[in-house]
């Protein structure tokens, strides 16, 4: 992991709006802290306030209250500096339908000030990164929805941003061009940018993010590796099934000191244990001991969904849907 | 020197956009054609109507209707900023540092421009049919339909940044810029109007805009009414820039 000050760091950040009734807090008192390099996601079904708060930090939404420091330099009293130094990929993208995508790549880098000529390198360094050769020189209208999120990732790469914001970056996506934008953020990764993304994708926070918080209400529920997460809500569960009486196993298992729970359910023994990788051996060698032959062994690793639900009563996967 | 550059490079997208569009191309030349080919016919017989005023029914009219071009050429801009908020373009310009002044600013001019253009073709098409007016007339009164198409620009786009949606745009700029045409004197010159409405016409400031412009194509370039319809678009032209740059920075939720 990345060391170093914080990329983002806030405290208290909330915001509010101001419906004819009543006053919603869609962002109520949010502190994070990402670390350079690091690809932090921010988990949350909709409207949890992922997209409220990615719009403050990236200087298109004021505060109501809190603080923030973004790239090293404060939100709330230099946003033009703080422009200067991210790059953001907003749910609808950015490019218009009647540009051609070079052009749009080679506006977007003048926009932070490059000179003609500069803009015009980065942009054929991007086209190629991003592998847009084939229909960049073509209106965005023309493009697949695959290419139009690379060109629109591109614009948010136009002035190689150190921290980078994509809110929502593979929604509506086919699981083709998702696992490309997936290649994609791992490569930016590897260059040393940090990414700051929202999902409402499990799978997508899982496999993509270092870091994750999970937000629900404008809060923030959890934060953590996946790893830690998973492990903190109920550790892994080790399911095994031995010739003879169950019970036997149950019995041999139940005392050893990494089993944190044991039962019997539909003739397996049911294991709950901090981290499987450890405890899977140890039973092993415990069941050879004791002289039992074992049969089938298996390694369930709870979901962020399990996270989800024990912080928040609620299954990610029926919010979602 | 910032905002220089940013305007110019909002700008040149803008027109990019313009000249890549042929629809609009067309546009911009058939509609004065449409005015001189479908109006200019009427104003022979009227020409001769008690309390018109003298100088020739194309010097009466003319001016009207650039002001007009000016204004409701740049009423509908609006429509296609609501398509790139829809888009997300909008948002990904406020993200970048560029000048909030010049993201009103670079388009606005753009459709300036193509006003100018417009009322151009219109002014030399009407010389053949009898529109009498020198160079300097022309120079002043395309630096007055400038203004009232920046100014007029600058509003729509405030109102679309406001209402975000075609359906709330539509009815409040063309509801509120029917009235103040038809109480500028227009169409028609407000000396043949009631005194009530004459009355009402002065606080509209479109009528001083129109005032000056047929000043100018009377041939009374020294009349007070020219530098006082100027002045006025000119001042009116600052605080409707304020407010719609105040409108691209603003955040909008």
């Amino acid at each position: 992991m990345a060391v170093g000050a914080p990329v983002i760091e806030t405290h208290g950040l909330r915001r509010a709006f101001k419906t004819r009734k009543q006053v919603v807090e869609a962002v109520a008192g949010v502190d994070l802290t990402v670390r350079p390099g690091e690809i932090f996601g921010f988990l949350g079904p909709n409207g949890a306030g992922k997209t409220t708060t990615l719009r403050m930090l990236a200087t298109l939404l004021p505060p109501s209250g809190g603080t923030a420091t973004v790239a090293g330099c404060d939100l709330l009293t230099q946003p033009d500096r703080v422009r200067e130094r991210i790059g953001y990929v907003s749910q609808a993208g950015g490019s218009d339908y009647e540009v051609v995508g070079r052009l749009e790549l080679i506006f977007q880098g003048r926009l932070y000030g490059m000179s003609r000529e500069d803009a015009s390198r980065r942009a054929a360094e991007l086209i190629e990164m991003l592998e847009l050769e084939v229909c960049a020189d073509r209106p965005v209208k023309t493009y697949s929805g695959g290419q139009k999120r690379r060109l629109d990732i591109g614009l948010g790469l136009a002035h190689n941003p150190q921290l980078l914001f994509l809110d929502e970056p593979t929604t509506g996506l086919d699981p083709q061009s998702r696992a490309r934008v997936w290649d994609e953020v791992r490569r930016m990764h590897d260059r040393g940018t940090t990414v700051f993304l929202t999902t409402h994708y499990l799978d997508e926070a899982d496999a993509l993010c270092d870091r994750i918080a999970i937000i629900d209400y404008g809060k923030i529920v959890a934060e953590g590796t996946p790893e830690e997460l998973k492990r903190a809500v109920s550790g892994d569960v080790v399911t095994l099934s031995v010739a003879g009486p169950q019970q036997a196993a149950l019995d041999a298992l139940r005392t050893q000191p990494y089993v944190r729970e044991a039962s019997i359910e539909d003739a397996t023994v049911r294991l709950y244990v901090d981290r499987g990788e450890v405890a899977m051996p140890a039973m092993l060698r415990r069941l050879d001991a004791v002289g039992l032959q074992l049969l089938t062994i298996g390694l369930h690793r709870p979901s962020l969904d399990d996270v989800f639900l024990r912080k928040t009563g609620r299954s990610l996967r029926e919010v979602a849907a | 020197m910032k905002l220089l550059r940013d305007t110019w490079l909002v700008f040149g997208r803008y027109f990019w956009i313009f000249i890549h569009n042929p629809a609009w191309v067309a546009i911009g030349v058939v509609q004065p054609l449409l005015y001189l080919v479908l109006f200019a016919p009427l104003l022979k017989s009227i020409a001769s109507a008690p309390g018109f005023p003298r100088g020739g029914a194309y010097n009466v009219f003319v001016p009207g209707l650039l002001v007009q071009l000016g204004m409701f050429g740049a009423a509908g801009v609006g429509f296609s900023l609501i398509a790139e908020l829809r888009m997300g373009v909008i948002e990904r310009l406020r993200v970048t540092p560029v000048s909030r002044v010049a993201l009103l600013l670079g388009r606005a001019l753009r459709d300036v421009l193509s006003i100018l253009v417009q009322s151009l073709i219109l002014i030399l098409l009407s010389i053949p049919f009898g529109l009498s007016i020198n160079a300097i007339g022309i120079v002043v009164v395309l630096a007055l339909i400038a203004l009232i198409g920046l100014l007029t620009a600058s509003v729509a786009y405030a109102v679309a940044l406001w209402v975000r949606s075609e359906n709330s745009y539509a009815p409040i700029i063309f509801t509120s810029a029917l009235p103040i045409l038809l109480l500028s004197g227009v169409l028609l010159p407000l000396g043949l109007a009631p005194q009530w409405l004459r009355n009402i016409a002065l606080a509209n400031p479109l009528s001083y805009a129109v005032d000056a412009a047929r000043a100018v194509f009377l041939g009374n370039l020294g009349d007070p009414s020219v530098v006082k319809g100027v002045v006025l678009m000119a001042v009116l032209c600052l605080v409707s820039i304020a407010i719609g740059a105040r409108a691209f920075g603003r955040a909008v939720a």
